[in-house]
C-alpha cells in the first residue's frame, strides 16, 4: 500500500486552528448528559442525527467522516471508513476519518468499553445509508429521472444507461446534507458487501511503518516551547518551596516556571532542557509531610478493613455447610503502562486555548477544564490525536491539563508537555485491587445449586466527566477542586454474575476507597471477576469429578455461548501436556451482554523454580457480526498477551510514601522471550448486531493461564500475581 | 553551552547545535524532525527509541549526541530507498498488519534490521532473544515473531 501522507498533511489535519466552530451543530451536550433516546438507531446517532454531522462532500468529491471516537491503536479509523465506503459504494481511498475534535465531529463521549463500533462505525452505517438516499433523490430531481433509474458508485451517480452522470459534488451544489436520518433507513444488503467484514489493511500502519509524522508526539509547531511539571513527594504532599534561582543557574532556557500551590511546572527552549530542568526542581523542592500510605501491610486485610458503599447485585438465599467449596481470590493494582507517557499541547492566543491530546473524552475533557483554567467551554477548543496505546483512563487528560495550565501562564506559544516514565508509572490512575470471595454448592448430580460472590472493589471510573476534581492537577492547585469520593462503581461488578445456569445466585459489592489514585482499566471489574469465576469452575468441576470444559457446557444455555467453547475445544484437540505443563481454560461473555470469548493457555512449570514459560494461546471470540476480521484478531491477540503479563507479572507497589514502581525494571511487563504464541479464530455472525471486542480476552486468558498452572503442578494461585516464589510456597 | 556538531544521520550529513550531553533522541526528533525514533523511557528499558548506531540497535534516549558523531546512524526513514520504496523488514510489518497504538513499531522494526544482519536465519529462539530489549504493551509479539520469519524467507528464498 502506497502511502502519500506528508508532514504539511499532517499538521494540515492535526495543527491547523482554522477550525469551524459552527460546522457541526447540536453538540453541546456531553454523551453522558445527553437524555437517553434510544430508538432503533445507534445511541450516538440518536444524539446527532443529522447527516452531515457525520459525513461530509468535500469539493473534489472525496467524502469526509465524523467520528467521535479517538485511535487508540484499535483501528477505528479503518472500521469507519470502511462502513462509509461500503454504503456509499466508493472506494476506501475516497474517505477521510476526522477524528474526534469539539466543535467539529460529534461528542461521543468516551472512546471505551469496546463501544467504537457499536456506536461509531454503526453511526456513520446508517448515515452513510441515508446520504446514498439523499444524494439519489436529488439526482433524480436534477436530471428528470427518477431514483429507481440511477445507480450510485465510485463517487457517482448515473442513469442506468450510463449516459448522464454526476459527481456527489455535482448533486450537492456546495450544500450539505442536512437532512435527520430516519429510523426506517434501509442499508445495503449485506451479501453485497465489498468493503465490511473483510480484512482490510489499516493505512496508518503504513505510516508507521516510514516513521511518518501521526502522533501527539510528532507535533511540531514553529515557536513551540518544552515544558514539564514537578509531581509532589506524595499524593498528599503540599510544595513548601523550591529554589529557581539553583535552576536558573544550572539550566539555560528556562523561560518560565510557573508555580499554583503545589502544581509545579518549568517552560523551556528546548525539550532536554526541560527535563534537566525537572531533575533539578525534583531535587530542591520541599513537600510537606503526607499521610502514609498503607505500604508493608497485608493489602487483602487493609482493603476489606476500609470503610465501604455495599450493593446487593444479586439476592438469593445462600447456606453454607461442610459441602461448601470456598475459595478466596486477589488482584492486585494494575498499571495501563503505555510506552509513550502521557504528552499534552496547549496554546493560549487571543482568548481561545487551543488543546491537542490524545485523551479517551475529548469532549468530557473540555467540559472539565473551564473551572480549572478559568475560561468558559465555548473558549476551549480540543482536538484528539492519535496517541501511544492507553488501554484506559490513562493520564492522557492530566497532561492536557497540565499543558493547558502552563499555556495560560506562557500565552502566545504552543507548550508541550511531556511526563517522564517515572511519573507516568507513579502518578497514572491504576485498575484498582480487587477481593473476590465465593463460595457454591453443588447438587447431588455434581451441579451448582447456590453460589454466592462477595468482592471487594474501588471505583472503576474516576474520568473527567466534565468535573475538574477528577483532574489530577486540579487537585494541587491554590484553589483545588476536590477529588470526589466515589466513581462509577458498576464497573466493580461487572461479569461478577456467573455467565451459566446458577439457580440461586448472591452477589454482593463493597466499595472502598483505596490508597491508590485508580480508574478505568480495560475491561474494569470483568478481569477480576473472571478470574475467580473460571478459576472457581476449575474448583467445582474437580469436586465434581467432570472434566473443567465439559462441567461448564453443562451449565451453559446460550449457544453462541457454547459455540466458543466447542471450537476452542475443536482447536486444542491434538494437545498434549508433556512433564510439567499444563493446559487450562476459561470462558466469559464480556459484560454478560456483549462478546463471546474463550481462551486455552499452554505453558510449562518448572518443578524446581516455579518458574512459569508461557507456550501457547488460543482464543475464539464471537463479536456478532465482524467489520475487520484482521482487526478483531489483532485486538484478540493483543488482549491475551496483555491480560497474560498482567497474570503473570504485574503488582504496582508502593511503600508508606508512593508508588515505589516506577519504571520497567521495578515495574516489569512481558518481554518476548515470555510471551506465548497466539492464535484465534473467529466465531463471525454477520446477521447479528456487532458487540465490540476490544476487551473480551483480557477476563478468561488470566483463569486459563491460573488454570493451566494447576494442572501443570497442583498449585491453585488465587492471589494475582501468579508469580514462581507462590508456587514454590517459599 | 551549546556546540556544533555534524552528524550523520540516514546517510546525509547534517550540522546541529546541542549541549554535548544532549541525548540523541532529542536532536533526531526536535532538531532533524525524524519521527521514528520515540521517547518511551528515557531509561533505555523499552526500545522506543532504537537507532541503528553503525548498524547495531541502539537506544538513542540517554546516548549524547557528543558520543556518537563520528557514527553512522540509521532511523526508520533512512532504511527506506530514496524512490521512497520499503527496507524488506518494513514490508514485512505493512503487509503482516504488526501494529495495534504502533508506537513500539520503530524499536520493533529497527531491532528485527539489526538482528536480520547479524543472524539471516534466526530461529524463534534467537528472534525473541534478539527482540527482548523492545516493549509492546498491545501484545502484537506474535505478529511480530510472525513478520520476521516472513522476513527471513523474503531475504533468503
Amino acid at each position: 500500500m502506497k502511502s502519500t501522507y506528508t508532514r504539511r498533511k499532517f499538521l494540515r489535519d492535526t495543527g491547523g486552528l482554522t477550525v469551524a466552530f459552527t460546522l457541526f451543530s447540536g453538540c453541546g451536550l456531553s454523551a453522558e448528559k445527553a437524555p437517553a433516546v434510544e430508538g432503533e438507531l445507534p445511541g450516538s446517532l440518536s444524539r446527532n442525527p443529522k447527516v452531515n454531522a457525520w459525513l461530509q462532500i468535500l469539493e473534489d468529491g472525496r467524502v469526509h467522516v465524523y467520528t467521535g471516537k479517538i485511535e487508540l491503536g484499535q483501528g477505528i479509523r479503518t472500521a469507519v471508513a470502511q462502513m462509509a465506503a461500503e454504503e456509499l459504494s466508493t472506494d476506501m481511498d475516497m474517505i477521510e476519518v476526522h477524528l474526534v475534535e469539539t466543535g467539529v465531529t460529534p461528542d461521543e463521549g468516551y472512546t471505551a468499553g469496546s463501544g467504537s463500533i457499536i456506536n461509531s462505525a454503526m453511526s456513520v452505517r446508517y448515515a452513510a445509508a441515508y446520504a446514498r438516499t439523499l444524494l439519489l433523490e436529488r439526482a433524480a430531481k436534477k436530471l428528470g429521472t427518477s431514483a429507481d433509474k440511477l445507480t450510485l458508485a465510485d463517487g457517482e451517480v448515473a442513469t442506468s444507461d450510463g449516459q448522464q452522470k454526476l459527481t456527489f459534488a455535482e448533486i450537492l451544489d456546495g450544500e450539505q446534507l442536512e437532512e435527520e436520518v430516519p429510523a426506517s433507513v434501509t442499508l445495503k444488503p449485506k451479501k453485497d458487501y465489498q468493503w465490511v467484514g473483510k480484512p482490510i489493511p489499516r493505512p496508518d500502519i503504513s505510516q508507521m511503518v516510514r516513521g511518518e509524522p501521526f502522533y501527539i508526539q510528532d507535533l511540531r509547531f514553529p515557536g513551540m516551547v518544552y515544558a514539564r511539571v514537578v509531581r509532589p513527594s506524595a499524593y498528599q504532599a503540599e510544595l513548601l518551596e523550591f529554589d529557581e534561582a539553583v535552576l536558573k543557574q544550572q539550566v539555560s532556557g528556562v523561560l518560565k516556571v510557573v508555580r499554583n500551590g503545589s502544581f509545579l511546572g518549568v517552560i523551556t527552549e528546548d525539550e532536554y532542557q526541560a527535563e534537566k530542568a525537572q531533575r533539578i526542581l525534583q531535587s530542591n523542592a520541599k513537600w510537606s509531610e503526607a499521610s502514609a500510605l498503607p505500604g508493608g501491610l497485608d493489602l487483602v486485610d487493609h482493603l476489606k478493613s476500609l470503610p465501604a458503599n455495599s450493593e446487593a447485585v444479586e439476592e438469593a438465599d445462600f447456606q453454607a455447610d461442610e459441602n461448601t467449596l470456598k475459595a478466596n481470590y486477589f488482584k492486585p493494582y494494575i498499571m495501563h503502562g503505555a510506552i509513550g507517557p502521557s504528552c499534552g499541547i496547549a496554546l493560549y492566543e487571543d482568548g481561545q486555548l487551543h488543546v491537542w491530546s490524545n485523551s479517551q473524552g475529548i469532549y468530557p475533557l473540555r467540559n472539565a477544564m473551564p473551572e480549572v483554567v478559568g475560561l468558559t467551554a465555548e473558549n476551549i477548543h480540543i482536538k484528539g490525536v492519535p496517541g501511544s496505546g492507553c488501554y484506559g483512563h490513562n493520564a492522557s487528560d492530566d497532561a492536557a491539563v497540565d499543558a493547558a495550565l502552563l499555556a495560560m501562564a506562557y500565552p502566545g506559544k504552543h507548550v508541550r508537555v511531556q511526563w517522564s516514565r517515572e511519573d507516568e508509572h507513579g502518578w497514572e490512575p491504576f485498575g484498582t485491587a480487587m477481593v473476590m470471595e465465593l463460595a457454591a454448592n453443588l447438587d447431588a448430580n455434581g451441579k451448582i445449586a447456590t453460589w454466592r460472590t462477595e468482592l471487594w472493589s474501588d471505583s472503576h471510573s474516576t474520568r473527567p466527566s466534565g468535573d475538574p476534581g477528577n483532574l489530577l492537577t486540579a487537585h494541587y492547585l491554590k484553589n483545588p477542586f476536590a477529588k470526589k469520593s466515589y466513581g462509577y462503581s458498576g464497573g466493580g461488578y461487572r461479569n461478577s454474575q456467573p455467565y451459566y445456569t446458577v439457580p440461586q445466585l448472591k452477589v454482593d459489592a463493597h466499595f472502598f476507597e483505596g490508597p491508590l489514585r485508580v480508574s478505568s482499566l480495560r475491561s474494569l471489574g470483568a478481569y477480576a471477576n473472571i478470574f475467580a469465576i473460571e478459576s472457581f469452575m476449575d474448583e467445582l468441576a474437580e469436586k465434581a469429578g467432570k472434566d473443567p470444559l465439559e462441567f461448564r457446557l453443562m451449565h451453559s444455555e446460550d449457544p453462541r455461548g457454547i459455540a466458543v467453547m466447542k471450537k476452542l475445544q475443536e482447536m486444542t484437540q491434538g494437545q498434549s501436556a508433556g512433564e510439567g505443563e499444563g493446559l487450562g481454560y476459561a470462558f466469559s461473555r464480556y459484560k454478560n451482554s456483549a462478546s463471546y470469548c474463550a481462551v486455552a493457555a499452554k505453558l510449562k512449570v518448572d518443578s524446581g523454580s516455579g518458574k512459569i514459560q508461557m507456550q501457547r494461546m488460543w482464543g475464539v471470540i464471537d463479536a456478532g457480526e465482524t467489520i475487520n476480521p484482521d482487526g478483531l484478531k489483532n485486538q484478540t491477540e493483543g488482549g491475551m498477551i496483555q491480560s497474560a503479563s498482567w497474570t503473570l507479572r504485574e503488582e504496582v507497589l508502593f511503600n508508606e510514601q508512593h508508588v515505589t514502581s516506577r519504571n520497567w525494571d521495578t515495574y516489569p511487563i512481558f518481554r518476548f522471550p515470555d510471551v506465548p504464541l497466539v492464535e484465534v479464530a473467529i466465531i463471525d455472525r454477520p446477521e447479528e448486531p456487532a458487540l465490540g471486542g476490544g476487551e473480551a480476552a483480557q477476563a478468561p486468558s488470566s483463569a486459563a493461564i491460573a488454570n493451566a498452572v494447576y494442572r501443570a503442578c497442583g498449585k491453585r494461585i488465587r492471589h494475582l500475581p501468579v508469580t514462581p516464589e507462590k508456587i514454590t510456597g517459599s | 553551552m551549546k556546540e556544533t556538531f555534524s552528524l550523520k544521520v540516514n546517510g546525509q550529513t547534517h550540522t546541529v547545535e546541542a549541549e554535548p550531553d544532549t541525548p540523541l533522541l532529542y536532536v533526531l526528533r526536535n532538531q532533524l524532525e525524524l519521527n521514528g525514533p520515540k521517547f518511551g523511557c528515557g531509561l533505555e528499558q523499552c526500545g522506543a527509541c532504537m537507532v541503528l548506531l553503525d548498524g547495531k540497535a541502539n537506544p538513542s534516549c540517554r546516548i549524547p549526541v557528543v558520543g556518537v558523531k563520528d557514527m553512522s546512524i540509521t532511523t526508520l526513514k533512512g532504511l527506506m530507498q530514496q524512490d521512497g520504496s520499503l527496507h524488506p523488514v518494513q514490508q514485512v510489518f505493512e503487509k503482516g498488519q504488526t501494529a495495534q497504538c504502533g508506537y513500539c513499531l520503530n524499536g520493533m522494526i529497527i531491532s528485527a534490521v539489526a538482528l536480520l544482519e547479524e543472524n539471516p536465519q534466526p530461529d524463534e529462539a534467537a528472534i525473541r532473544e534478539g527482540m527482548q530489549r523492545v516493549l509492546c504493551r498491545c501484545g502484537t509479539h506474535t505478529r511480530v515473531i510472525r513478520a520476521i520469519q516472513s522476513a527471513t524467507e523474503t531475504t533468503n528464498p
